[in-house]
């Protein structure tokens, strides 16, 4: 029986005292399409960041790979997408040096990049459908192109696992669709995904396992339910518009006749 | 005496082989300190090296060594400062600049060395470049530089993205501290040529001419290090030519002269900046189908050719002319 690739048991997350998650226990099956759903505030994207060793426990333990994070040190197997990060860097970085980032799990000290090296950048930037924005500046890409990049850069080390924080906050409806096109990519590669999502959107249909958070507990675990769509759905339309200035359009608006009708043939 | 004959002098040839040193490393370590918008903290070094070099002279040690101590010391405090994330950490960060340069005025007092001394470090100077402080000059820079282009996948990386970077198993606290270490004693070596007051602009005016052009991180080390070496050597050799009628020291000649390569690359980076933003591709929103209908395109049919300018949009191309996007659709244009 192969290994889970990440493993959550007894987990507690306290910040600054205020205990955020607690009595997590959560085991993903290898090549699963886990989401990690839930309202704002509800610790999904602590969660996530616990996995990574990012946000230390205060009880409990993550495994990933049969290993206790701790001592953890296969970081090739993993790949981490973080939140698109509002600061721009002071210097600009064209997209083909930001994906070759993600072989620095696999790069030994004081070596260019290699052949193996390059094919996989190639290759990332080519699922993630960016391959002719190679030599460009990130700085000139769309919110959800940006997004991509930051994909592909993960999957420019060849990890068995996926860790995706929130990859669809602020990307607009048409975007979506190419984000999802690029995570269907993954998950036909074998690999295992746990993606941090408030909406689904053109998502849904890739979900294998829907773990829903609520006020850092696991509120459900299991099927993707009809409830799980339209409850943000409607969470959302309650929320009102300034309750989330980034979200440019609701994901599921371009579900209903798809983005494609009334456009040219 | 002539110029040929000024450039022969061992001094001043000392001077230009230290300024060629410098002119790499400072831009070279300078542009890890942009990428994680910590332009000032070159400067912040510098003043805390006062006091380093105020140590030397009041104790007899060569300035060059304490300076490199109290200054990578200087610079640890101010990483581990700005690690813990303190919501004043700028604050603290002040309070160590000005401490550094007070107690450096203070130790310089004490010890009964005039002012003019100390100005020797603080605004660079041509004649007291002795020949070791050359061989120190050129062994720290290679260092810096090797390690700054070394390491450049790793740093960039730590530099660009903390957390992925953390994710990836990069130990991201001793990347930062060997960044904040460099750039410590990049600040020393400058300080007999550039001078401690002013070495944080050889560090950033040239990184900041280079990404006016530049696309990528690499483009913009190289660039600012080939800038911060032009910068670096002609500031200096014009200061040297100026000695003839006043008294210039290297510092204020080679940032003026980095400054005035950036306020000509300027507009260049205005022009390119305005230009790509007028092709960037149009937002994904919503496709109506609007015929255009007011004016006749039988005249005119837009292609790669006709003159108007291309815009990508999604999945096919835009015209702009007149304050109109206009895309073919069959027979006619829609309205975008």
């Amino acid at each position: 029986m192969r290994l889970s690739p990440v493993e959550v048991s007894d987990g507690a997350v306290a910040i600054g005292g205020r205990p955020v998650l607690r009595g997590i226990d959560l085991t993903v099956a290898p090549g699963e399409f886990l989401a990690l759903m839930g309202p704002n505030g509800s610790g999904k994207s602590t969660l996530v960041r616990a996995m990574t060793g990012l946000r230390p426990l205060s009880r409990g333990q993550v495994t990933l790979f049969g290993t206790p994070l701790a001592e953890f040190r296969d970081w090739r197997r993993v790949g981490f997408v973080p939140q698109r990060s509002s600061a721009e860097s002071g210097v600009p970085a064209s997209v083909w040096e930001t994906v070759s980032a993600g072989r620095l799990t696999r790069r030994r000290l004081l070596r260019p990049l290699g052949a193996a090296d390059r094919r996989a950048i190639t290759s990332a930037l080519e699922l993630v459908g960016l391959a002719d924005r190679a030599r460009d500046g990130v700085g000139t890409l769309s919110g959800g192109q940006q997004q991509r990049v930051l994909i592909a850069r993960a999957l420019a080390g060849e990890p068995e696992l996926f860790l995706l924080d929130e990859p669809t906050a602020g990307v607009d409806a048409l975007n979506q669709r190419a984000l999802a096109d690029a995570l269907r990519g993954l998950k036909d590669l074998g690999a295992t995904v746990v993606l941090v999502a408030h909406e689904l959107g053109p998502i849904a249909p890739l979900v294998d396992r829907a773990v829903v958070m609520r006020d850092g507990r696991i509120e459900h675990d299991g099927e993707l339910r009809e409830q799980d769509l339209s409850h943000h759905d409607h969470h959302h339309r309650r929320a009102g518009a300034g309750a989330h200035a980034l979200r440019v359009s609701a994901p599921l608006d371009g579900l209903a006749g798809g983005p494609a009708e009334g456009r040219r043939p | 005496m002539s110029p040929a004959e000024l450039f022969s002098l061992p001094f001043m040839q000392r001077a230009l082989i230290a300024a060629l040193f410098t002119g790499l490393a400072a831009p070279a370590i300078g542009t890890y300190l942009v990428q994680r918008r910590l332009a000032l903290m070159g400067d912040g070094i510098g003043h805390v090296a006062v006091t380093g070099v105020a140590i030397g002279l009041l104790t007899g040690w060569s300035p060059t060594w304490t300076a490199v101590l109290v200054a990578a010391a200087g610079a640890i405090a101010i990483e581990v400062i700005r690690e813990r994330g303190h919501t004043n950490g700028d604050v603290a960060l002040a309070l160590l600049f000005y401490g550094g340069l007070a107690g450096g005025v203070l130790l310089t007092g004490i010890g009964g060395q005039s002012a003019s001394r100390l100005q020797e470090y603080l605004f660079g100077s041509l004649l007291t470049i002795g020949i070791s402080d050359v061989i120190v000059t050129m062994v720290l820079a290679t260092v810096v530089v090797v390690v700054a282009l070394g390491l450049a996948p790793q740093l960039f990386a730590v530099s660009h993205d903390r957390e992925f970077a953390r994710v990836a198993g990069l130990d991201v606290r001793v990347y930062n501290l060997l960044v904040a270490v460099l750039a410590a004693v990049t600040v020393t070596v400058a300080m007999r040529t550039v001078g401690l007051l002013l070495v944080s602009a050889l560090m950033v005016v040239p990184v900041a001419t280079a990404q006016q052009v530049s696309r990528s991180f690499r483009a913009t080390l190289v660039g600012a290090m080939v800038l911060g070496l032009v910068a670096s050597v002609g500031g200096l050799a014009l200061a040297a030519v100026a000695s003839y009628r006043v008294n210039v020291a290297p510092g204020p000649s080679i940032v003026l002269l980095a400054l005035a390569m950036f306020a000509v690359t300027w507009p260049v980076g205005v022009w390119l900046r305005h230009r790509s933003r007028r092709v960037a591709p149009f937002a994904d929103e919503p496709l109506g189908h609007e015929v255009s209908d007011d004016h006749d395109h039988r005249e005119h049919d837009h292609g790669p050719d006709c003159g108007h300018l291309a815009v990508p949009h999604d999945d096919h191309v835009d015209y702009v002319h007149d304050g109109h996007r206009h895309a073919k659709h069959g027979a006619h244009y829609d309205e975008h």
